[in-house]
């Protein structure tokens, strides 16, 4: 037995970054095992994940230098509120993709999978738990590169065409971020957040350099325009893959986003020149991501056009909320973790639809839907959050967007918001309305294993529990450098 | 633990957990879900008599749970929301009743009665609401609920159907949650309060709140069926008997007008409301949706579609009660909440009979058929006739105490709507009970079924009869403690125009 100090001075965070790569060591050394392998480590992952939010509870922010360095020499690892809730989504949803690529993969693709999943684990954690724009920069090319490996996984043609897209939009993507970290360092001489925001003053390489890791940024969090390479990499890729990126990949650079800017970059803007930029960006995504599902009549890639909507919604972040912690802060990072419960949820059900059906047609699901009542549910469900309808975490989300547009006198962003929730419930409906529709029996189809329609239930149900979760989460979203404000490290 | 606290959330439950273990169930676990649709039923019906006990000897049930920065999940059992709760009670019961006879060994039973239980339990939160924001989660949720009912049958015209019914509900949902959260922002509360929360709001604010006023009516106006919002309510006839049953006589168009109500009263609060000079167009919408709705009756010649514009003309009577803006009108319209529902219920299940049994859609098919059917057509007259407002049935109360009210607010206009509405329902009404009682039946029904030497099955044929007599005891004993008549004269004391 530990005894309850000891627990809360186990270093969670190293182990939340160690563990997947040390699982993902195993899966090569024993292919055979690797279900086995990756399940007890997301197992660890999610356990250590508590631990540490067990510890954020108790001790605030968390702190650690690996090796005993501290920040401007070493590696620091630093965890507040938000942090802790992206590891907390990563963790459950990762783990109820884990299990459901336990029965989705068979052997052969399943060797490939796991490690390249458990890679992907350990740069997500990582990357939330970094606190330096440089190692951000070495999480965000790791998880970048394992994610276009998954895409790849099946080496179709069309899997290969994404991925390619989605390589080179990557790559640049990566390529820009650097360079502004290198202008950064250049000129301030630390690559540690903390002392750049007490050193950053405005210059020409600071602009610069914001450009530059701004756009890398965009490129990579898929705002439109710069969202092209998105639709074909998550709609092509095997479910559990799509889920993982369009739940988690896309918003970890989103992180990295709002993380710099507002520590760095917003307390040095004059005018509102880029909140507009941003916020205009978002509304167009919103709106073109909408109407572009609502024009699909694949399944996938109507789920995907609609990630590009919804990561819109993320953006209004930027005109509306005026510091960490304001009401629209607190709405999008609700919106964050809903997404990325409700959207994995949708995919994972398109994954047992297309399993069962052999096919993502809409038009021709009806029969398919049917068989799976379970499915059917999770989709369901997890268009409710999407819709923004209550009771939902989406909803939470929407009314505090709302809330804030309308504090700010936002009218068009009101208008945005509930016209972006009109065409998602067109769309899903659209999905929805073939649910109920009488077809007659075509062919004969494959089983789907009730863990993955299990799966794919709970994250659905897990989106709308969120609806009555909002106590709980601000109480940790607000552990943050606002509410604390003793000084830094060691 | 204060047990009271916990009465209305348990209420919500006692539907909303049969509905879910439902769902799980086989389709051929015909006796356990018949056996939690009742017990789901029972427990509610008990728990909603405790409640009408304790609130009339004037206890307080509330239950309250964290959602939003400085936005309860309130759950409030005053007198208006146990009118409501009571009604959507009973009736769930009745219907269920109806319901299990009506659909035996029709596929996706479980999926029906999930959601059925679903909707209920969505009708139930809507009643007990306390504040703006609770309603508006339980309102949405009943979209969602009636959704997959109103497809139910699975057809292309019940797809198109439930297409229309989402457009209309959706779109009124947001510009509701717009309206909301606009008023959120001015007042920093959404709890209904007797004589509303505006009283302290500045003069500058007036227009901006006539526009939340107009937006949040006309969220509610789709379901209420004001027109021009009514689109959906005819095309939704597509559904299931039981389903339109439920629809028309409690569930979403009752949630409509029970939604202005609050809004009116508790929200806006009356009198704040009179001085907007919001009121009078309400009142003109609602008098011009009483006639239009009437008149398109007229020319209706399958049943259940006269029925759902005589649906759309009788709902309005709660609104114009409501806009008339005065104590007795009121009483006339809040009970009217009540009896329509009676009536009204009674109705679609005489026609669901008549489909089931004969396989009679129109009212040109039902010559002679109250020989065949002698007490489904008389709980069908009774229904009729409480509908034309014919004493000593329900439906006579609500007209007397609204005209009276319009009088004494010196709207004599109102009579003459009510006067011509009158009219129209006879014309409507009375060639269908002199075709069913007093035309020779024809050789042949279009699709009959034989029920023994009965004239339907006994699950079908009880719950109209029970409702008929409910509908002629509301209007016969007006007088005794707890009828509709005597608890609206309660609510109009203790809510509205509390001193």
């Amino acid at each position: 037995m530990v005894t309850q100090t000891a627990y809360l001075d186990i270093p969670w965070g190293i182990i939340l970054i160690l563990l997947p790569l040390v699982g993902a060591m195993f899966c090569f050394l024993f292919p055979r095992k690797v279900k086995v392998l990756g399940l007890i480590t997301n197992i660890g992952i999610t356990m250590s994940v508590f631990g540490l939010g067990w510890q954020l509870l108790e001790q605030g922010i968390y702190r650690h230098s690996v090796g005993g360095w501290g920040a401007p020499l070493g590696i620091e690892l630093y965890a507040d509120g938000l942090s802790m809730l992206m590891l907390t989504t990563t963790a459950l949803v990762g783990f109820a993709i884990s299990i459901y690529s336990t029965s989705y993969f068979n052997q052969t693709l399943a060797v490939r999978f796991w490690p390249i999943w458990l890679c992907l684990l350990a740069a997500l954690n990582a990357l939330f738990l970094s606190a330096d724009i440089f190692n951000l920069y070495v999480t965000l090319e790791l998880l970048g590169l394992s994610a276009v490996a998954l895409t790849a996984l099946t080496g179709s043609k069309e899997a290969l065409t994404g991925a390619m897209r989605y390589l080179l939009a990557t790559l640049l993507a990566s390529l820009a971020y650097l360079f502004g970290v290198v202008l950064l360092y250049h000129s301030f001489g630390s690559v540690d957040l903390t002392v750049l925001a007490e050193t950053i003053k405005a210059s020409p390489a600071v602009w610069a350099a914001m450009g530059l890791m701004g756009t890398g940024l965009l490129l990579k969090t898929a705002l439109f325009p710069l969202h092209f390479w998105l639709p074909p990499a998550h709609g092509s890729a095997p479910a559990p893959v799509s889920a993982l990126l369009s739940a988690l990949v896309v918003k970890a650079s989103f992180y990295i986003l709002i993380r710099l800017w507002f520590t760095l970059f917003e307390p040095l803007m004059d005018g509102d020149g880029v909140e507009t930029l941003l916020g205009l960006l978002g509304s167009a995504a919103i709106l073109w991501g909408s109407v572009q599902a609502l024009r699909q009549s694949r399944l996938k890639l109507l789920i995907a056009y609609s990630t590009v909507a919804q990561i819109g919604y993320l953006f209004l972040i930027f005109p509306l909320a005026t510091s960490v912690g304001s009401v629209a802060w607190n709405g999008v990072a609700y919106l964050i973790i809903s997404h990325a419960l409700a959207k994995s949820a949708m995919f994972l059900s398109a994954g047992n639809l297309l399993h069962y059906g052999g096919h993502d047609r809409i038009a021709d699901l009806d029969r398919v839907v049917q068989r799976l009542p379970l499915t059917a549910a999770a989709f369901g469900l997890a268009g409710v959050s999407i819709m923004g309808l209550p009771p939902s975490g989406g909803f939470i989300g929407k009314w505090l967007l709302l809330e804030a547009a309308l504090a700010n006198s936002r009218w068009d962003l009101v208008a945005v918001i509930i016209l972006g929730g009109l065409l998602a419930a067109a769309y899903v409906f659209k999905v929805i309305g073939h649910t109920f529709t009488q077809a007659p029996v075509t062919h004969e189809a494959k089983s789907v294993s009730a863990s993955m329609e299990w799966a794919a239930l709970l994250l659905a149900v897990g989106a709308i529990l969120l609806g009555f979760l909002y106590v709980p989460i601000l109480s940790i979203l607000e552990i943050s450098e606002i509410a604390i404000t003793s000084g830094g490290g060691l | 633990m204060n047990w009271n606290n916990w009465i209305p959330l348990l209420v919500v439950i006692s539907s909303l957990l049969p509905g879910l273990i439902i769902f799980s169930l086989a389709e051929d676990k015909v006796r356990t879900r018949v056996m939690l649709n009742l017990f789901g039923a029972f427990a509610k019906l008990a728990l909603v008599g405790l409640m009408l006990w304790g609130v009339y000897q004037g206890y307080h049930y509330e239950t309250r749970l964290p959602l939003l920065p400085n936005l309860d999940l309130v759950l409030r059992a005053g007198p208006l929301a146990l009118l409501f709760v009571s009604l959507s009670t009973i009736l769930w019961l009745v219907t269920t009743v109806y319901a299990i006879g009506y659909l035996e060994d029709s596929p996706h039973r479980s999926r029906f009665f999930g959601f059925f239980s679903l909707c209920v339990t969505a009708t139930v939160g809507v009643a007990l609401a306390g504040n703006l924001i609770t309603f508006l989660v339980f309102y949405e949720l009943l979209t969602l609920a009636t959704y997959p009912l109103i497809v139910h049958r699975g057809t292309e015209e019940a797809r198109l159907a439930g297409k229309t019914y989402l457009r209309y509900t959706v779109t009124g949902g947001a510009l509701m949650l717009i309206g909301t959260v606009w008023l959120y922002s001015l007042t920093g509360t959404l709890e209904f309060t007797p004589r509303g929360i505006l009283s302290n709001i500045g003069e500058q604010h007036y227009p901006a709140l006539i526009i939340i006023f107009v937006m949040l009516i006309a969220g509610l106006g789709v379901k209420a069926a004001l027109v021009p919002l009514h689109g959906w309510l005819p095309k939704a006839m597509i559904a299931p008997a039981p389903v339109s049953s439920l629809l028309h006589a409690v569930a979403v168009v009752k949630a409509g007008a029970f939604g202005i109500v609050r809004v009116v009263y508790d929200v806006f609060g009356v009198e704040f409301a009179a001085g907007l000079g919001v009121l009078t167009p309400l009142a003109w919408l609602a008098a011009f949706t009483i006639l239009y709705g009437s008149l398109r009756a007229l020319f209706q010649d399958d049943l259940k579609r006269r029925l759902a514009y005589s649906t759309i003309s009788q709902v309005s009577y709660i609104t114009l009660g409501v806009a008339i803006a005065g104590p007795i009108a009121t009483i006339g319209g809040v009970v009217h909440l009540v009896h329509q529902g009676l009536m009204k219920i009674t109705l679609f299940f005489c026609a669901g009979n008549l489909a089931e049994t004969l396989g009679i859609h129109k009212i040109s098919e039902m010559n002679g058929v109250g020989r065949r059917m002698p007490w489904t057509m008389a709980a069908f007259t009774i229904g009729a006739f409480g509908m034309i407002g014919a004493p000593p049935i329900a439906g006579f109360i609500s007209k007397w105490y609204l005209g009276l009210g319009a009088l004494n607010t010196g709207q004599s206009w109102v009579i003459v709507v009510l006067a011509g509405s009158s009219l129209f329902n006879a014309m409507y009404f009375l060639p269908i009970l002199h075709r069913a009682w007093f035309m020779p039946s024809p050789e042949s029904w279009p699709s009959e079924h034989h029920f023994g030497n009965k004239e339907t099955a006994w699950a079908l044929l009880l719950p109209p009869l029970v409702t008929a007599a409910m509908a002629l005891a509301a209007g016969l004993l007006v007088t005794v403690p707890f009828s509709p008549l005597e608890w609206a004269k309660l609510i109009s004391v203790r809510e509205f125009y509390q001193p």
